[in-house]
């Protein structure tokens, strides 16, 4: 073997013999096609088509009282309603937004003021904070309490105090009619 | 070392195309062990015997279990009560479990207190890293399958510990969990890598032992073997000494089996996964612990880093920086024996893990000395008081420094006492080595 792989004497020296492109060609073009066999192994485990048709869900919101929340299932997670009393949504906007972890607006956060939306996992290792309850504890910003390592969320489901990073997610979603919502998508389906 | 000739002439044939046998005759018969080793170097076989026994428990299980969201939880009961002896099979992979991590615990510790993992036994060491983070993740999906509400929730907070990955963690927890939140898909694929993972376990042990056969078994005495008189074959000397303390432990396993089966376990995992009720407790396996207490002991952010993702990189740096202690040790002494000061901090350390598993065990804004006159805070419902946040906070502050500094600079600093000649003469000569052992 050693001797044969000795560079041809005709003068192209230590680099760059023909030997040496068709052995980087061939590596290439294995590598491509290797890492491209690699992407189905790795992309079967990604949420497959069946599971992204339940992407949606309509629910009627009319029989929801003032100060009454629901729970509903929305992709295999817990979707928060709750129809916010005047003195909750108040208190909501009269945070100031710089002293928040993080910062947003409350009217951001829900498109009609009395109707809070919200994915009620806890963004900190997902849980399910309580209050949905009117028994349960609503921690000490009167929104939501989780119980897996403390977390505080106020009336609009900001992170007030405790691990969670980020305030409990507003999934997309759309009014189909004043009491009807469609969730998990932000325009009308045509 | 001359071929053995075997009496049994199929052995004989065997042998000459597949030398299967001399291999077995070299590992066990001729493998001289250092003459001097303790109850402490039982461990090692031990462990192989139980992770024998996780498969063969396992493969039974598999049987008769269904890997399906609404199925899996009602198999497991029928194995517990309608599949003959099932539940024996079950409490013995369940318990199985428990005792396979108190055996490598111990083994790992009995390494740090010997300084097995110094030169030449380095990769042995790493290998036997890479086989602790592969058991933690072999049980973390095996206590999945059940698919209780411990099952289930532990699942989502565990991998929800990937979504701390800046700008893609949420992509990666979508991938990791084929779909939108722990259900059927996860199930599966976790089912899947719990029948696999073992046998890769068993992989990695054959190159442990390989490791291992390299240089031969470190002793309490930490020096190398310096010839025969230093040592004694394997077989039947250590073959017997395992085997009584195989029967020691099988006592304790079946006490555990067949007085106290639910000691190690939840309460709550023989109620059905709910994905929209958590429980008010969420805590993982006793064996693990220690590493949740270091994930929540970080509750602040540094520089630009959350604290979430902070907790989960201290997390894994707890297991993987121990791969690192071959070289983070500068002490050319492997025994505490001879360590007076390693000595004290070996203990230091252990007890350090245990207070971390403690932590782990408890929510982090109880107090550790509870007071029933403490009065909540009216505001935000806090106990004033040392809670175990606090405490966690102090232990994991510990466990890195023990490894980061007190071990390097106990390398530099520390005066090591003399280390006998050889294994051999102190024990023929009687004084010398015994007075070091007392002291
Ligand atoms: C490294 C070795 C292994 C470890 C540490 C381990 C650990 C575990 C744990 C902690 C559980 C949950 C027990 C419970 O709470 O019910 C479990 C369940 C299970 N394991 Fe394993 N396992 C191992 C090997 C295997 C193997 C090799 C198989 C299959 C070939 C297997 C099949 C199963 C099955 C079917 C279940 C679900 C039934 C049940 O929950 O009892 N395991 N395993
Ligand atoms: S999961 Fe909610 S505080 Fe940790």
């Amino acid at each position: 073997m050693a001797e044969t792989m000795k560079p041809a004497p005709d003068g192209h020296g230590d680099s760059g013999t023909r030997r040496d492109f068709l052995d980087l060609a061939t590596v290439a073009i294995g590598g491509m096609g290797v890492i491209s066999l690699a992407w189905p192994f790795i992309d079967q485990m990604n949420p497959s088509a069946d599971t992204l048709a339940l992407k949606t869900i309509e629910v009627d919101i009319a029989a929801i009282e003032v100060g009454q929340s629901v729970t509903v299932v929305w992709q295999g997670k817990p979707v928060f309603i709750r129809r916010r009393t005047a003195e909750e949504i108040a208190t909501a906007g009269s945070v100031a937004i710089d002293d928040l972890r993080d910062p947003q607006a409350d009217i951001d956060r829900a498109q009609k003021s009395e109707w809070l939306i919200l994915v009620g996992v806890c963004t900190h290792l997902g849980c399910i904070p309580l209050g949905q309850k009117p028994t349960d504890e609503k921690g000490a910003f009167g929104g939501w309490y989780c119980p897996c390592h403390g977390s505080h969320y106020d009336t609009s489901g900001r992170i007030r105090r405790g691990p969670a990073p980020e305030n409990l997610r507003v999934p997309p979603y759309i009014y189909l009619t004043d009491t009807l919502v469609l969730i998990g998508e932000s325009k009308a389906p045509a | 070392m001359s071929a053995p000739v075997f009496k049994n002439p199929i052995v004989r044939w065997v042998d000459y195309r597949l030398p299967i046998f001399s291999f077995m005759h070299h590992e066990m018969h001729e493998y001289p062990a250092p003459r001097n080793l303790n109850y402490w170097w039982n461990f090692g076989s031990l462990s192989g015997i139980v992770l024998m026994a996780m498969i063969v428990t396992g493969i039974v299980l598999a049987m008769h279990y269904t890997p399906h969201a609404d199925m899996a939880f009602a198999s497991v009961e029928r194995i517990m009560r309608d599949v003959n002896y099932g539940w024996l099979i079950r409490y013995i992979h369940m318990n199985g479990g428990s005792m396979f991590f108190l055996l490598v615990y111990i083994h790992i510790f009995r390494g740090l207190y010997y300084g097995s993992y110094k030169a030449p036994r380095e990769l042995l060491w790493i290998l036997g890293v890479v086989i602790l983070l592969l058991m933690m993740a072999t049980a973390f999906m095996g206590y999945v399958l059940p698919w209780g509400q411990m099952s289930f929730w532990g699942a989502t907070v565990i991998t929800n510990l990937f979504s701390a990955i800046p700008w893609v963690g949420e992509s990666v927890v979508a991938w990791l969990w084929g779909g939108f939140a722990v259900d059927n898909p996860t199930l599966n694929r976790f089912y899947s890598l719990h029948y696999l993972l073992p046998f890769a376990i068993l992989g990695v042990v054959f190159l442990h032992m390989w490791a291992l056969h390299r240089f031969g078994s470190n002793n309490p005495l930490g020096i190398d073997t310096k010839g025969p008189q230093d040592t004694i074959p394997f077989h039947p000397y250590y073959t017997y000494k395992d085997l009584y303390g195989l029967g020691v432990f099988l006592i304790v396993f079946a006490i555990f089996v067949f007085f106290a089966p639910n000691f190690f376990g939840e309460p709550d995992n023989y109620i059905q996964a709910d994905p929209l009720v958590t429980p008010t407790h969420i805590v993982p396996e006793w064996y693990l612990l220690p590493y949740y207490a270091i994930l929540r002991a970080i509750t602040f952010d540094i520089w630009f880093l959350e604290a979430k993702l902070i907790g989960v990189i201290a997390m894994f740096a707890s297991i993987l920086l121990l791969m690192f202690l071959p070289w983070l040790d500068r002490s050319p002494v492997r025994s505490a024996k001879f360590r007076p000061i390693y000595k004290w901090v070996f203990w230091v350390f252990v007890i350090d893990c245990v207070i971390l598993g403690v932590v782990g065990a408890n929510a982090p804004g109880d107090l550790v000395f509870p007071n029933p006159e403490a009065v909540p805070d009216p505001e935000t419902g806090d106990l004033p008081g040392f809670k175990y946040l606090l405490l966690g906070q102090i232990a994991t502050a510990y466990y890195f420094l023990h490894l980061l500094a007190v071990i390097p600079l106990l390398g530099l600093l520390e005066r090591p006492l003399p280390v006998p000649h050889s294994i051999s003469r102190p024990v023929a000569a009687g004084a010398g080595v015994r007075r070091m052992e007392k002291a």
